[in-house]
């Protein structure tokens, strides 16, 4: 496989998958990213500002932390790579610190995001309060009501959240009411999303902003083994930012296994799912062509997961052609699954993960390693957010 | 000769177009609709497709296409549907569909099963022009078929020139920066860019689109432009009503503002 090709896609396509499928009122704004963002992001000015605020706004580099008694429970060595210890509680503050400063480079004044889990509207309203910028998210109605936490903790930092009421009320259509209010504000407003989603240049965008998560690991992983390499990474995915990002500096590290868990909600064949690979065909969702799943007339399925930044019929087009390529592993975890690997952590490690991240947890209950292997699964983030809904499951 | 250019030979003025959703308010309202839209003197009549995810559109045509959808419409009924259309209408026909559907149900099927009921055009918002000259003109060329262009108050000048050297049919001029959805009258500055877009000479005829709610839009629209569109006040009136025959006589009638008799 051609890695160069994945790390600077032509016109945005990975193999078959991505481009810009956006109607011609969307053309100016995603023309203008497309043919500046590169240069923006390579300059020195953007690259120097940028990592002095990961570094002391976002408190990085993350920890890599060895769980020992993880560890010591799947008779194999187990890493936690924690993105949960950021500033904001998860990967999404690396992005949304990328996209503000190129936002500002590029004059705008107004920034949209949609938010499913809503770390990412958590993110995105923490760095417009930083850079002094108004800010809308759009959440679907259900996501506002089982993370309430975040939806409070972005009105505290001055954004207004819409709850979005169309579909299932949840990601898929906040990025549906994203889309309509870039299309109402083409010139002022900038569209800040929050995965590997979304027309060229968003996959690449974001992929890269995010790579800083591999690009850490890399040498956290030669402290601590002497080597750069794991044999192992995993990953959850929902549209794919925090995969992309772990996996990036290993993509063209063929020893290295990668592994991404998808939701299977209920079960994959349950129909209450948002089992992407599993299920997906080719079609166009959100202004990318990649895996959706949809019935056999081409609407898209509403999915369902308990965890609210998986639940996407869709995935990022990168993700996409690395499955197609056969590089990266995909596995479907389901909510029970899930909420056993939260609580499981906590007990054994202290640590409360998102729900999100508790999918790539899961994964070691479905899978055997040999003992002498070294695993890094991405913690994501942090599962303040879901503690109602841990709740609840327990009292069930 | 295409009906669409036909049309625009015979009537370069005052074109009116008429969109509604396929399948609704009930599954099988589609062919009394268009009849009634073409016995009423609708001149051009836009199909729209359901989708489940309809982002170019606001809340009318949002409702709309989810009632469609619960209603059972898809690309394979709407085809059944369309059989013998032919038979009742000569007013040209347009498909308004988003990618997603049409890619499922085959490009290739699509048009050939399309042009063979009588279709002469297909609007895909979301299909760039880029990628329709790339991998489909042959195609929809070849099925007599036309596709057309947006163009938006935020379409460079060098754009609109590559659209009009490259579109077919006419070019729809999306009237604002906004979604479908109704205006009761348009602001100086829509109408500053029509008058920018008439003086342009462009080849292609300009049918204005989103916000033509009612005579004054329609009227406005009118005056610097071949014709107008309009498809969410049509949705809305359709909505209220059981007899898409009155319904779509007195729309009309009120659009371009005559009498109704009889
Ligand atoms: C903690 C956490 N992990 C993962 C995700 C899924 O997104 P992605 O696949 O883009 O990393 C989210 C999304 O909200 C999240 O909040």
């Amino acid at each position: 496989m051609n890695t160069t090709s994945l790390k600077a896609p032509r016109e945005g396509y990975y193999g078959e998958f991505g481009g810009a499928y956006i109607p011609e009122m969307l053309y100016p704004n995603t023309r203008e990213l497309q043919e500046r963002y590169l240069a923006i992001l390579e300059s020195a000015g953007f690259r120097k500002e940028l990592s002095s605020l990961l570094k002391d706004y976002a408190g990085r580099p993350t920890p890599l932390y060895y769980a020992a008694r993880l560890s010591e429970h799947y008779h194999t060595h187990i890493y936690l790579k924690r993105e949960d210890l950021t500033h904001t509680g998860a990967h999404k503050i690396n992005n949304a610190l990328g996209q503000i400063l190129l936002a500002r480079k590029l004059g705008k004044k107004r920034i949209i995001a949609e938010t499913g889990a809503g770390q990412h509207g958590v993110a995105t309203a923490t760095v417009c309060a930083r850079m002094g910028m108004q800010c809308t998210v759009y959440m679907g109605a259900l996501d506002v009501v089982r993370q309430r936490p975040n939806v409070e903790r972005m009105k505290l930092l001055g954004a207004e959240v819409v709850p979005v009421e169309q579909g299932n009320r949840t990601l898929k259509d906040a990025v549906n009411e994203a889309l309509r209010d870039w299309i109402s504000h083409p010139a002022e407003t900038y569209y800040l999303i929050g995965s590997v989603v979304g027309p060229h240049p968003y996959p690449d965008l974001v992929a890269r902003l995010q790579s800083v998560i591999s690009e850490e690991l890399m040498w956290q992983m030669k402290e601590k083994t002497g080597r750069e390499e794991p044999d192992t990474i995993i990953a959850c995915v929902g549209g794919g930012s925090n995969a992309a990002g772990i996996f990036y500096h290993y993509l063209d590290k063929p020893a290295v296994r990668l592994i991404a868990v998808e939701a299977g909600g209920k079960g994959v064949d349950t129909g209450k799912t948002a089992a992407t690979i599993a299920l997906g065909l080719t079609g166009i969702l959100h202004g990318s062509k990649t895996y959706v799943i949809q019935d056999e007339d081409g609407q898209i399925t509403e999915p369902y997961s308990v965890s609210a930044g998986l639940d996407y019929p869709g995935i990022g087009p990168l993700l996409s052609h690395l499955f197609r390529e056969k590089r990266v592993e995909f596995y479907a975890v389901n909510d029970e699954e899930a909420l056993r690997a939260t609580r499981f952590l906590a007990r054994h490690e202290g640590i409360i993960p998102a729900l999100e991240s508790a999918h790539a947890l899961a994964l070691l209950d479905k899978m055997t390693f040999p003992p002498d292997r070294h695993i890094v699964i991405n913690l994501s983030g942090r599962g303040d957010k879901d503690l109602e809904t841990i709740l609840n499951w327990k009292n069930e | 000769m295409n009906r669409i250019d036909y049309l625009f030979k015979n009537k370069p003025h005052s074109v009116l177009s008429v969109y509604f959703t396929a399948g609704y308010p009930r599954l099988a309202d589609t062919v009394p609709v268009i009849k009634a839209l073409s016995e009423q003197g609708a001149d051009m009549i836009e199909i729209g497709v359901p989708f489940s995810d309809p982002v170019a559109d606001g809340p009318v045509i949002q409702h709309s296409d989810a009632v469609a959808l619960k209603n059972g419409m898809t690309l394979k009924k709407l085809m059944e549907q369309l059989k013998g259309i032919r038979q009742n209408t000569g007013t040209p026909l347009l498909l308004m569909s988003y990618l997603n559907p049409v890619l499922r149900y085959g490009m290739e099927a699509f048009c050939r099963d399309f042009a063979t009921q009588g279709i002469d055009g297909v609007i895909i918002p979301d299909l760039p022009p880029e990628e329709y000259i790339k991998e489909y003109k042959t195609l929809f060329t070849a099925h007599n078929l036309k596709n057309i262009f947006l163009i938006t108050p935020q379409t460079t000048e060098e754009r609109i020139r590559f659209l009009d050297r490259e579109g077919e049919g006419f070019l729809y001029v999306v009237s604002s920066r906004s979604t479908t959805g109704m205006k009761n009258s348009f602001s100086e500055k829509q109408t500053g860019y029509f008058m920018r877009l008439r003086e342009m000479n462009l080849s292609n005829k300009l049918l204005a689109g989103f916000g033509i709610s009612n005579r004054k839009t329609f009227d406005q629209a009118c005056r610097y432009l071949n014709g107008a569109i309009t498809g969410s006040a049509y949705i809305k009136a359709l909505e209220k009503e059981d007899d898409p025959a009155r319904v779509t006589r007195e729309f009309i009638h009120n659009m371009k503002g005559e009498n109704i008799t009889g």
